[in-house]
């Protein structure tokens, strides 16, 4: 059952991440990537690592998804705007066989990985929680947690500065 | 309480080797194939989820709970990241009235 189940995420996630590579509106690359994100957090959540799952939906699904629709309709991208800016033929060919090539040089090297059984003896089922992570943040990280805040500071302010109409722009 | 989850004793984890690997290649190649700055940066998106995704499986293989918080860290750069990156987007766009990153080429030679 729960094989099934990844299976068939993995077919999902790897379906729309293809839309969101080759279809032509962006609109609807935004929406196959909101796809893949929603699959990825049942993958979390296969995983029994809620938090995670958590923080993909909100963060992701949430603000960064509304972000990028935002701006694409603030821009008024839409097909005719795709369709005037077309990379050669040639060019989409190199990029997909280099993109291959590099597949299957992947492939090939973790085929053989060694990658260590599962401990069965002391496993912690648990460890994906909000209450531990939760603790391991506040304890372990929690210089790298206060810096994060700090660097959200800073890439707002920088938004800003870079969102502010300049005084000698060109208008249209 | 404490029993593995289903997915951990059914699928191996080189399966989520290869389901990421492949993620991480389809978005290399929307990168080198898409022309579109925005779509170029929803590619670089899946790229970072296919490494979240990698992250999290190997700390939920190995029960080890600093993997899902450095995927926290990522998550958190990205959001950065995304909301720098569609600033000067935007800003490109108010300049050159378009997103192609083609006509970019000032830098080149």
């Amino acid at each position: 059952m729960t094989g099934n189940l990844f299976y068939f995420l993995t077919f999902l996630t790897l379906f729309a991440a293809l839309g969101v590579v080759f279809s032509k509106n962006p609109v609807y690359s935004v929406l196959c990537l909101i796809l893949t994100f929603f699959t990825l957090s049942g993958h979390y959540i296969l995983l029994n690592a809620q938090f995670v799952a958590a923080v993909n939906i909100i963060v992701y699904a949430g603000a960064i998804m509304v972000l990028f629709l935002f701006v694409i309709m603030f821009l008024n991208l839409n097909q005719e705007t795709e369709e005037t800016q077309h990379k050669s033929t040639l060019m989409k060919v190199a990029g997909v066989i280099s993109g291959g090539l590099l597949l299957v040089i992947m492939i090939a090297v973790l085929k053989d990985a060694e990658l260590g059984a599962v401990d069965t003896a002391n496993f912690n089922s648990q460890i994906g929680l909000v209450e531990n992570l939760g603790q391991l943040l506040f304890t372990k990280y929690l210089l790298p947690f206060e810096l994060v805040s700090v660097l959200f500071l800073s890439a707002m302010v920088g938004a800003v500065m870079l969102g502010k109409k300049e005084t000698q722009q060109r208008h249209f | 309480m404490n029993e593995i989850p289903e997915v951990i004793r059914t699928i191996p984890l080189q399966y989520y080797l290869f389901f990421s690997s492949t993620l991480f290649v389809i978005g290399i190649i929307g990168v080198l194939t898409r022309r579109n700055a925005i779509v170029i940066f929803m590619c670089i998106e899946l790229m970072l989820n296919a490494v979240n995704l990698l992250l999290t499986a190997f700390s939920a293989y190995r029960s080890d709970a600093n993997g899902q918080v450095f995927v926290f860290f990522i998550m958190a750069v990205a959001a950065a990241e995304v909301c720098v990156g569609l600033a000067i987007i935007v800003m490109i766009y108010r300049n050159l009235r378009s997103t192609d990153i083609n006509i970019l080429s000032n830098l080149k030679w």
